[in-house]
């Protein structure tokens, strides 16, 4: 998979003070765990999906994450500076230190669930980039600029299903609206901060996501609407995966993630 | 939902600018748009084309094999037909 083309002012490590290092490393960590974890969920989808034409574009999706989540973990082990190698931090840590948000973790269900969990994160993805790309980090806004075309295109394949999901037959929009039942909780974990954001969005360090929430919302109207369903009352936030508190669902799939490298430490292919 | 019901969709590739759009295969889709996102991710996925044309299969008609030696063979003798007996001037560069 091709590395980010990044310039070798980008490529080094900013000399951080050691605390703010320890603290950029965590956040980075979460972009790459939240990346990995989609990718691996949509992965599963390969030779499963409902039509050729989709198994694909899930596909193309999950790769597209992947390799994000390899430059995210490439810069987070260079920011820990202990001698981690990407894959180490991919492969080699337990479910209770991944920070993923819960959202990525849930079961793939039918196609309606994975389309509102992509849709859900594809929204707040595409906005996190946008104020990333513009941020002070030279790193992260380089890995920002390039990944933020393809979750363009995330969003418009997730937006576009929804829609179609929820204004085709009864049988699409009753899938819908339970996958959106199921699902719209896990949502308001995105743009909860942890501690952790707090202090580096009041830096100005990352996006603060309350600046990110009008642009998401409006999209989300805008969608729904579409899809002629009505906007779900904002249930109680479902919070724990970015804290390290996940669902049991992690759990088996780190077991397939890592099986090969736990397994037969070290191999590459 | 029942994969049949969905229209075949014949895809035209532009591999790049200046060059006309060839035909590289074909797909299932509800709708143009569909069709469209298809066939992104289905023939553009190793930076095959900076363009795609996607028209429903149905819309395209054929010439009938059966109808092949009519068609095409009266054409096989008819070597005057290539402009190959002029002289082109060497000043003439693009013909």
């Amino acid at each position: 998979m091709a590395t980010p083309d990044l310039s070798p002012a980008q490529l080094a490590a900013p000399a951080y003070p050691a605390e703010l290092r320890s603290q950029l490393f965590q956040y980075v960590l979460q972009l790459a765990d939240t990346s990995l974890i989609l990718a691996h969920r949509l992965s599963e989808w390969c030779g499963h999906g409902p039509v050729l034409e989709q198994d694909l574009a899930l596909s193309n999706i999950a790769l597209d994450l992947l390799g994000e989540a390899r430059s995210y973990y490439q810069y987070a082990a260079e920011l820990e500076g202990r001698g981690r190698t990407e894959d180490d931090l991919a492969y080699l840590r337990s479910a209770v230190e991944y920070r993923n948000p819960l959202l990525v973790e849930q079961p793939n269900g039918d196609f309606a669930y994975t389309v509102v969990r992509q849709f859900l994160f594809d929204n707040f993805h595409y906005q996190l980039l946008k104020g990333l790309q513009n941020g002070p980090d030279a790193r992260l806004a380089a890995i920002a600029e390039k990944s933020l075309k393809e979750a363009a295109y995330h969003l418009k394949w997730s937006s576009e299903w929804l829609i179609r999901l929820g204004d085709g037959t009864p049988e699409s929009r009753r899938r819908l609206d339970k996958a959106i039942a199921t699902l719209w909780r896990f949502a308001g974990e995105l743009t909860t901060p942890t501690p952790n954001e707090s202090q580096l969005q009041e830096l100005g360090l990352v996006p603060d996501y309350a600046a990110l929430l009008p642009a998401m919302q409006a999209h989300v109207a805008h969608v729904l609407a579409e899809a002629t369903v009505p906007l779900p009352t904002a249930p109680v936030a479902q919070l724990g995966g970015k804290t390290g508190r996940h669902s049991e669902h992690l759990g088996y799939l780190l077991a397939e993630l890592q099986y090969l490298q736990r397994t037969y430490p070290g191999l590459t292919w | 939902m029942n994969n049949s019901e969905w229209p075949l969709w014949e895809v035209f590739i532009r591999s790049k600018q200046g060059l006309d759009h060839k035909h590289v295969g074909s797909l299932h889709a509800a709708d143009a748009a569909m069709a469209m996102q298809n066939a992104r991710d289905v023939y553009t996925r190793r930076l095959e084309g900076v363009s795609i044309w996607v028209v429903e299969s149905r819309h395209i008609h054929a010439s009938n094999p059966d109808e092949a030696a009519e068609f095409f063979d009266p054409a096989a003798d008819k070597v005057y037909r290539h402009p190959t007996f002029y002289d082109v001037p060497e000043s003439i560069k693009h013909m």
